[in-house]
């Protein structure tokens, strides 16, 4: 489904700020994988998401989605793909568009956009029937401006936007990660829900070990640039908090510092 | 006083689709623009040497359009090809126009007196000139404002205004950002120059300088539009931007009825901008004192 061979990403290569974000990485998803990826501050996660999502080019290595090598496609056209779910609620939506013409904006990725209209009546319905889904009351305010909205609406809002299409590869990195602990477990719910009776494969970037072990199939962990942990489905289900603080003690052959992952 | 209003109005309504055509860039798309200061003089040029060849006045308008798509698809590119600043952009291609303006024309000025234009029609027809400018003017703001309003509703028009709402969140649903700048640059400048077009037949004659500061002014009547007559929803929003404008040439009118050199016209408009442009700031800082004379007590 998803085979990422050998990508390495340099920022400011050949410069006093050259940094090195990920290095070599390669790992296969398969169709309905549900991953969570973990590591700490810098480790790589959203640099491996947006180099899979093509944000920025990658200096080394391939990414193919379905046998269909995207590596040097530009990031619009590889949105017909892929549906992605920002850590800044902001990033997701347009503030200054209504609540149905975000959802229209999407309902469109991957068509040609011609002269009909953006919006028809047909597709109100299919929007409120999706919206009702959040449990946010939202279908009654279609027409509402997105920014008026608070950051757990939005994130909703946005989730939804990245699955009205189905995507072969869901990418949602710590998109809870700013929003109230209440709020995050509801979208993160939400997300499982969304998930799993769509069947998508999906990468879930996450700062929290708990939601980590809880979510997914297969859990991967960065560290430095570097995939260290792959621990899957029978495995996981076993796992716990103190095991993977072990292992990854192991793998990487330091201590992991308490604030570098959130434990609760 | 009631002449003075009616030559406000009329200028008004024609700089109205210039107004547009800042608004399209400037909050739609969220890129100042320079090129205007060059479209609208090409606008100009095009229809002038058009109409002095004899081509039907109207079609010189088309002619004229044509002309302000090019000038906006250049900066486009440079933008978003090339990956220079908007603001840059704007300025080369406004600096390049003014040579391909002055090739057009083939000297600085060109005069439409005793030549059929636009308003010709409406004069014979018994009107006077400002009459038979207020109806060609209106017609074409309102036709334009129901174009763009239809167009600003249509996918492409969605899609443009995501663009310049949310350029990362447009890419993630797939819309070609560069695309949808380079069409909303070429719209605009297509308007400016329709405008152009319009003002050179109404003041019977083209001229090479007549774009200077004429993206202050589309600012200015932005601004005076969004802050008189509202901005709920994107028909108000249009309909303001015609008010804003014509409210700038009454106040223009006004100041220099009472005696402000013409001179000092551009300055004035710069400084009405920068107050405008400023007012958030002064408005924060005076919540702040606010906040702070109520701890004192
Ligand atoms: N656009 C960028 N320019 C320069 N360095 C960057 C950029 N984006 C990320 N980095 C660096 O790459 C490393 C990995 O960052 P990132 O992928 O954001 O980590 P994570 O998401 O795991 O916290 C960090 O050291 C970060 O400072
Ligand atoms: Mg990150």
């Amino acid at each position: 489904m998803l085979d990422v061979k050998k990508v390495t990403k340099i920022f400011n290569p050949r410069t006093v700020n050259e940094k090195i974000a990920i290095y070599n990485i390669t790992f296969k998803l398969q169709k309905g994988d549900f991953v969570t990826l973990i590591g700490g501050n810098g480790s790589g996660k959203s640099t491996l998401l947006n180099c899979i999502a093509g944000v920025y080019p990658v200096n080394a290595g391939s990414v193919i989605i379905d046998g269909m090598d995207i590596t040097n496609l530009a990031e619009y056209k590889r949105s017909v793909v892929l549906g992605r779910v920002f850590q800044d609620p902001i990033m997701g939506t347009a503030a200054n568009m209504g609540i149905e013409e975000n959802l229209a904006l999407a309902l469109r990725r991957g068509q040609r956009r011609g002269l009909s209209w953006g919006i028809s009546n047909k597709e109100r319905e299919l929007y409120k029937e999706q919206l009702r889904i959040l449990s946010l009351g939202l279908e009654n305010r279609l027409g509402t401006k997105v920014g008026l909205l608070s950051g757990g609406q939005r994130q909703a809002l946005t989730l939804l936007m990245a699955t009205l299409k189905k995507p072969k590869l869901l990418l949602l990195d710590e998109h809870t990660a700013a929003l109230d602990p209440k709020t995050a477990q509801n979208v993160l719910r939400l997300s499982d829900k969304i998930i799993k009776e769509n069947n998508l494969t999906t990468l879930m970037v996450t700062h929290n070990m708990r939601d980590a072990i809880k979510y997914g199939n297969r859990l991967l962990m960065m560290h430095e640039g570097q995939i260290i942990l792959d621990i899957q489905d029978d495995e996981k289900r076993k796992l716990t908090v103190e095991d993977l603080l072990i292992r990854f003690g192991d793998v990487s052959g330091e201590e992991l510092a308490d604030n570098e992952m959130l434990l609760s | 006083m009631l002449q003075i209003l009616s030559g406000a109005l009329s200028l008004g309504l024609l700089w109205a689709i210039v107004t547009i055509g800042v608004y399209l860039t400037y909050r739609i798309l969220s890129i100042a623009d320079l090129t205007v200061e060059g479209s609208i003089v090409t606008g100009a040029a095009i229809a002038a040497v058009a109409i002095t060849r004899g081509i039907n006045p109207y079609l010189a308008i088309g002619l004229a359009f044509l002309g302000g798509l090019v000038a906006g698809l250049i900066t486009g590119l440079l933008h978003t090809k090339l990956k220079i600043p908007s603001l840059l952009a704007g300025i080369l291609t406004l600096i390049g126009l003014y040579s391909i303006n002055l090739r057009i024309m083939g000297r600085a000025n060109i005069s439409l007196l005793r030549v059929n234009t636009v308003y010709t029609f409406f004069e014979n027809l018994g009107l006077d000139h400002t009459m038979s400018v207020i109806v060609i003017g209106l017609t074409f703001v309102l036709s334009l404002t129901g174009i763009l309003y239809w167009f600003f509703g249509t996918e492409i028009g969605c899609a443009i205004r995501a663009t310049g709402d949310n350029p990362q969140m447009a890419r993630a649903q797939g819309i070609n950002t560069n695309n949808t700048i380079i069409l909303g640059l070429m719209i605009s400048n297509g308007l400016v120059s329709i405008g152009g077009a319009l003002i050179a037949q109404s003041q019977s004659f083209a001229d090479i300088q007549m774009g200077i500061g004429a993206i202050v002014i589309g600012l200015a009547s932005v601004i005076i539009g969004e802050v008189l007559f509202g901005k709920r929803n994107f028909y108000s929003r249009l309909i303001s931007l015609m008010l804003g404008a014509i409210t700038y040439r009454v106040i223009i009118a006004l100041v220099l009825k009472l005696g402000m050199p013409a001179n000092d016209l551009k300055l004035f408009t710069a400084i009405t901008v920068a107050i405008a442009l400023s007012l958030p700031v002064f408005r924060s800082y005076f919540i702040t004192l606010k906040k702070s004379l109520k701890k004192g007590e």
